[in-house]
């Protein structure tokens, strides 16, 4: 079979991630900033189904462009975006986030030269038709216990955010 | 083919991008994109390496973050309502005291 995760397919999905990213962080209004945020989720849902991890990639699309941002987008309702606005968009610590974001990616681009003996460097070909079954085989047998916390964790959320939202009574 | 270190450049740039739009933005619901962005970074890393080992123990980490993040989203969403209700408004400079 020939491999689905041909170059061109990047360089697509990755430019549209790229592009929409910075119109997540630089748009005016939160809901364009928004629908930038599910075209970038959307692409990298892509990409995982080119290195073979179909199961990740629908999670991503169901659980994120379809569940996250639909509670994103709730919330812009509720609020009034008219009065934000007017208000200015960046705040004065453009300095500092420079400073920061040079230093991550100086600092992420010396570990790839470094290490780029040790990564392999081609995506070889993997099984991906028993991919969900495996992965369902290890959250149940290897990874129960951080499966169950995981539950917990989502009670005390839903709890949590209940708690927080309701109008004082 | 694509060679593992694009895959990572990618993720990387997807994380220093959150890191901008969290310190520069004011909106707080756009800061709490930012931290999605990371998120995404984070995890595209994990499925780039747990492709290349040929291992799926990066595919189910991928999903705890995925849980992880909906939780955080839950929450941190309804802070911002609560945080709307109180005081109108949603610049974060605005919001700097605990208590009213």
């Amino acid at each position: 079979m020939m491999p689905v995760a041909t170059t061109f397919f990047f360089y697509f999905l990755s430019i549209i991630a790229v592009v929409s990213a910075i119109v997540v962080i630089t748009r005016k209004s939160p809901v364009h900033s928004a629908l930038a945020l599910i075209t970038t989720l959307l692409s990298l849902a892509g990409l995982y189904l080119m290195l073979y991890a179909p199961f990740v990639a629908a999670v991503q699309i169901v659980l994120y462009a379809g569940g996250i941002m639909v509670l994103f987008l709730f919330v812009i309702m509720l609020v009034n975006l008219e009065k934000a606005q007017l208000e200015e968009r960046f705040n004065k610590q453009w300095q500092v986030a420079l400073i920061a974001v040079l230093t991550l990616g100086a600092l992420l681009i010396f570990i790839f030269e470094k290490g780029r003996s040790v990564f392999p460097q081609t995506v070889t070909n993997f099984p991906e038709n028993t991919n969900t079954q495996v992965i369902g085989l290890l959250l149940y047998r290897d990874y129960l216990m951080p499966f169950e916390l995981a539950s917990l964790l989502l009670l005390v959320a839903i709890v949590g955010a209940v708690v927080m939202a309701k109008k004082r009574v | 083919m694509v060679p593992l270190s694009w895959y990572l450049l990618l993720s990387a740039f997807l994380f220093a991008s959150g890191v901008a739009g969290f310190l520069i933005r004011r909106n707080i619901i756009t800061i709490f994109m930012s931290i999605e962005l990371m998120l995404n970074g984070v995890n595209l890393a994990f499925i780039a390496f747990a492709t290349v080992r040929h291992s799926l123990n990066g595919n189910v980490f991928v999903f705890f973050v995925m849980v992880v993040a909906a939780a955080e989203a839950a929450v941190g969403l309804a802070i911002i309502i609560a945080v709307y209700r109180t005081r109108e408004t949603l610049n974060v400079d605005r919001v700097n005291l605990l208590k009213l």
